[in-house]
């Protein structure tokens, strides 16, 4: 597992033009036994910075391998470190203590050329998209590969694959300065891509792109990592945009690892208050004007009905049905507010249902909600409004 | 009113070219030596990628010591020096040596200015592309500072054309030679007048050439 079986190997550098797959493989060096190309495992990962103020605690002892092959999402509000983390990848920072692996190689052990061929497998894209001002669209493409030594032919041949990838022909010879910011990522991701990386990190790479540009640039990223099987490792402080690619996802709240797993399952039943707090815009609370009317108790002689929240957390992907839920209660449901999100064909969400409260019959809602006869994941007496219409 | 020059054209012609010749040099030199000496000053400072304090103080130093000698002592203090270098101390070459080192310093911290400004972000993008040292030099940190460098260089030859006003001490000739020697010491009012008057004109265009590229490389 030493650095030389992985990286040192023979790669001459114009190598990264292999049309038949990653240049650093070229040689056919096998992979360390049981390690996938493009995968990352932290090893009890530390950063400490110095300040004035004294130590800062960026990352505490962080343990994780991120799946090749994966979209892995880091989420954190500002401060929280994802972005040391996600640098510490290709060692723009190196760990205070702690080991990062990159297909099983310890990356800290390589030499200053170790370290260049290292970053020619790991593609980064930026929030601010660092484009040279200097250079136009196919120059900031060419750049990776000029670097690396590759025949002018090669680069011709690569950078206008790349432009037709990102769907900039048209853009070849202009300069940033005249692009949008949705182009402008798009030249970002080109350049990315350009010496043919494994791994492809971004850092906050939609965060200053309006929505609909938001979408467009993580739809070409979903497509990169089903088309090219590239792991791609993201760092970001909106849920939405987990949501939307991640399969799964870390969230770091100062410098710890709050919680870790599947989307849909962080998602669907987060354990920590960090996530709780990332997860509230997207969730749908109780509305102002049913929480002012909600009563704890049951109103005496007077018609009422009873609000209940229904949870999904995408475990055992248990739909939310509603005519088994009025079957399951016995009684006619109306359905007051909530959503049910999809994430990996995991429905996860909250339902607001009200049902009559006042036919003599008491609810039963321990039983819906394990077993087969479940209905949802966990059933919950919010409180009980009087009845304004009197239809039921 | 006569149209008649006090002294032959010829005079003018030559005093012209001297000056075009020191500061042309002269700027040469300032700009290849200032280049690099800004590009040193740039990496070495803390969080550059070739961090250094100590050389980065020593060649700080150096340079500040250059910038604060008033330049018509440096022309004097400089004389063993230019003897050594130039073979003479007096003469148009005799004063391009301290032109250059008067200049190259000034140059080089205008220069380093243009450099800092670059956004950090583009050197950790080239960083993370796998550019090495010699590489982020050339594709990032001269070409995203060139308007700077341009605009720095033009100032820098505006005032090589006024510290070479000054080389007539040492006999070098010049627009600013004619203009105190004939124009002061001898009361010769259209030759002040003619010298004053072309200087505009040299330093208007060096400045107009300048702004000019400057402004095409921005809006590119």
């Amino acid at each position: 597992m030493s650095e030389a079986s992985v990286l040192r190997t023979g790669l001459g550098e114009a190598a990264w033009f292999d049309r038949t797959g990653y240049a650093a493989r070229t040689d056919g060096t096998p992979l360390p036994h049981g390690v996938a190309q493009g995968s990352v495992v932290f090893d009890h990962v530390c950063k400490v910075y110095r300040s004035s103020a004294g130590p800062v605690h960026a990352l505490k002892d962080i343990s994780l391998a991120i799946p090749a092959g994966s979209i892995f999402g880091i989420i954190g509000r500002s401060g929280a470190g994802k972005s040391s983390l996600l640098r510490t990848i290709n060692r723009l920072e190196r760990p205070t203590s702690g080991t990062v692996y990159v297909d099983g190689v310890d990356i800290g052990t390589l030499d200053e050329g170790g370290l260049v061929r290292l970053r020619r497998r790991i593609g980064m894209i930026f929030q601010h998209f660092n484009l040279l001002s200097a250079k136009t669209v196919y120059e900031n493409i060419a750049l990776p590969l000029r670097v690396a030594g590759a025949p002018a032919r090669e680069i011709e041949r690569r950078v206008t694959e790349l432009l037709a990838l990102v769907g900039l022909q048209d853009k070849r010879d202009m300069y940033p300065a005249r692009l949008s910011g949705g182009q402008k990522q798009r030249v970002g991701i080109a350049r990315a891509l350009a010496t043919r990386p494994e791994i492809l990190l971004c850092d906050e790479a939609t965060s200053a792109l309006d929505p609909e540009t938001t979408q467009s640039i993580l739809g070409l990223l979903r497509d990169i990592n089903r088309r090219l099987g590239i792991t791609i490792i993201l760092i970001t402080h909106e849920m939405s945009v987990i949501r939307e690619i991640a399969d799964q996802v870390l969230v770091l709240e100062k410098g710890h690892m709050a919680e870790t797993g599947p989307v849909w399952q962080v998602f669907g039943a987060p354990r920590h208050d960090a996530t709780r707090a990332l997860l509230a815009p997207l969730q749908h609370s109780l509305p102002d004007d049913l929480r002012d009317r909600l009563l704890s108790r049951p109103p005496q002689a007077q018609r009422y009905r009873t609000v209940l929240r229904l949870s999904y957390t995408g475990a055992g992907r248990l739909e939310p049905d509603l005519a088994r839920i009025a079957q399951a209660l016995r009684r006619p449901v109306r359905l007051v507010h909530g959503g049910v999100d999809r994430i990996q064909g995991h429905p996860y969400g909250h339902l607001l249902l009200s049902v009559p409260g006042d036919d003599g019959q008491p609810l039963e809602l321990s039983e819906l909600t394990g077993g087969p006869q479940a209905v949802a994941h966990s059933i919950e007496v919010l409180g009980h409004v009087l009845d304004a219409d009197h239809s039921h | 009113m006569s149209w008649t020059l006090t002294i032959p054209i010829e005079r003018y012609i030559q005093a012209l070219l001297d000056t075009l010749m020191m500061v042309g040099v002269s700027a040469g030199i300032a700009f290849a030596a200032g280049i690099p000496l800004a590009v040193l000053l740039i990496v070495t400072s803390p969080a550059g990628f070739l961090e250094s304090p100590r050389f980065n103080r020593v060649v700080g130093s150096v340079v500040n010591g250059f910038r604060a000698t008033p330049f018509i002592v440096l022309l004097v203090a400089l004389i063993p020096f230019t003897r050594l270098v130039a073979g003479t101390t007096i003469g148009v070459w005799a004063a391009i040596v301290p032109l250059s080192i008067s200049a190259t310093p000034f140059f080089a911290r205008i220069a380093e200015v243009s450099l800092r400004e670059i956004d950090p972000g583009l050197i950790e993008a080239a960083q993370a592309m796998g550019c090495k040292k010699w590489h982020i030099v050339r594709h990032v940190l001269l070409p995203e500072a060139l308007p700077g460098i341009v605009g720095g260089f033009t100032i820098t030859l505006v005032s090589l054309i006024g510290a070479s006003a000054m080389a007539g001490a040492v006999g070098a000739g010049g627009l600013g030679d004619l203009a105190i020697r004939y124009g002061y010491q001898r009361f010769d009012t259209q030759v002040m007048a003619i010298v004053i008057a072309a200087l505009i004109v040299l330093v208007t265009a060096v400045q107009w050439v300048g702004d000019s590229y400057v402004r095409w490389l921005k809006n590119r």
